[in-house]
């Protein structure tokens, strides 16, 4: 009976994952699929959860609807588009633009579909709990999270470096012309 | 309690969602969608390789899974500073503006 629950569950929450997914990709409004790509985040944390992944769908929830959400709205905010970017959205996304993509994907899907197809075992999945991600993440895989902090450095000063606004604006006449007229 | 889920569903819905972000990034013209859709490509790849790891019960799956969430948290930052820069110069966020590498 709990069984049947919790495979309820997880057709139900796959399907909301794959639906807001959805959804998302086909927003006008930059914000609109933000809070969808909350929906399908959250979604996707009661998958982790759900496959014996605690950790994982813990740092679902802080890092992706937590943290890069942020960081998308505060630059939906400081981008402040409006109605206008609305409407060229809406002129961009005619079915001329997104059908090829959009069947050629599904083509793709369908190929690995049929890769999977009858191939499954019934074998049950296992509970992978924090300490056993601990233990080996900092005993055989310490190499991992030293490369982490080095790329999250260097996400950290690259994306300063190249959104930092130029302080004196760029002179299109060098200025050994003033030197030189009189 | 973990429902009675085999590797292929969840590997079939790690594919849906990848198919998803992949038309998302094809479609798009506004850099946000892009880089949105990007991270549901990432989140689905996270997913594969999480059943992958409860499949053998191995803690390497979300060990991989943590390293994919680090790099698209550094794709992401470094992606919305371009997507800054390239508002700042043309005021849209259309990502066929800079399809010349000359400035």
């Amino acid at each position: 009976m709990q069984q049947t629950l919790f495979n309820l569950i997880f057709y139900l929450t796959s399907a909301v994952a794959v639906a807001s997914t959805l959804i998302m990709v086909t927003r006008h409004n930059a914000v609109h699929g933000l809070l969808y790509l909350i929906v399908s985040s959250l979604a996707m944390a009661i998958i982790f959860y759900l496959l014996g992944a605690p950790f994982a769908a813990a740092l679902e929830v802080i890092i992706y609807a937590g943290a890069v959400m942020i960081l998308f709205v505060f630059v939906v905010m400081m981008l402040n588009l409006g109605q206008r970017s609305v409407q060229q959205e809406r002129d961009w996304l005619k079915p001329g633009i997104w059908l090829g993509p959009s069947l050629l994907s599904l083509v793709l899907f369908a190929v690995v579909m049929v890769g999977f197809y009858g191939q499954g075992s019934a074998t049950e999945m296992h509970i992978v709990d924090a300490r056993q991600v601990g233990i080996a993440l900092f005993g055989p895989y310490l190499l991992v999270v030293e490369l982490a902090s080095f790329l999250l450095l260097a996400g950290l000063i690259g994306a300063f470096h190249i959104a930092r606004e130029p302080k004196t604006p760029v002179q299109p006449s060098p200025p050994t012309d003033a030197e030189t007229a009189p | 309690m973990i429902p009675e889920v085999t590797l292929n569903q969840v590997l079939i819905l790690a594919a849906m969602l990848f198919s998803i972000g992949l038309v998302g990034v094809l479609v798009r013209r506004n850099t946000l969608f892009v880089l949105i859709s990007l991270e549901v490509m990432l989140n689905a790849t996270g997913l594969a390789f999480i059943a992958a790891g409860s499949f053998w019960n191995q803690p390497e799956g979300q060990i991989m899974f943590l390293a994919v969430v680090t790099l698209g948290a550094a794709e992401v930052a470094v992606g919305l500073g371009l997507v800054l820069v390239l508002f700042r110069h043309y005021k849209s966020v259309d990502i066929d503006l800079v399809n010349e590498l000359r400035g």
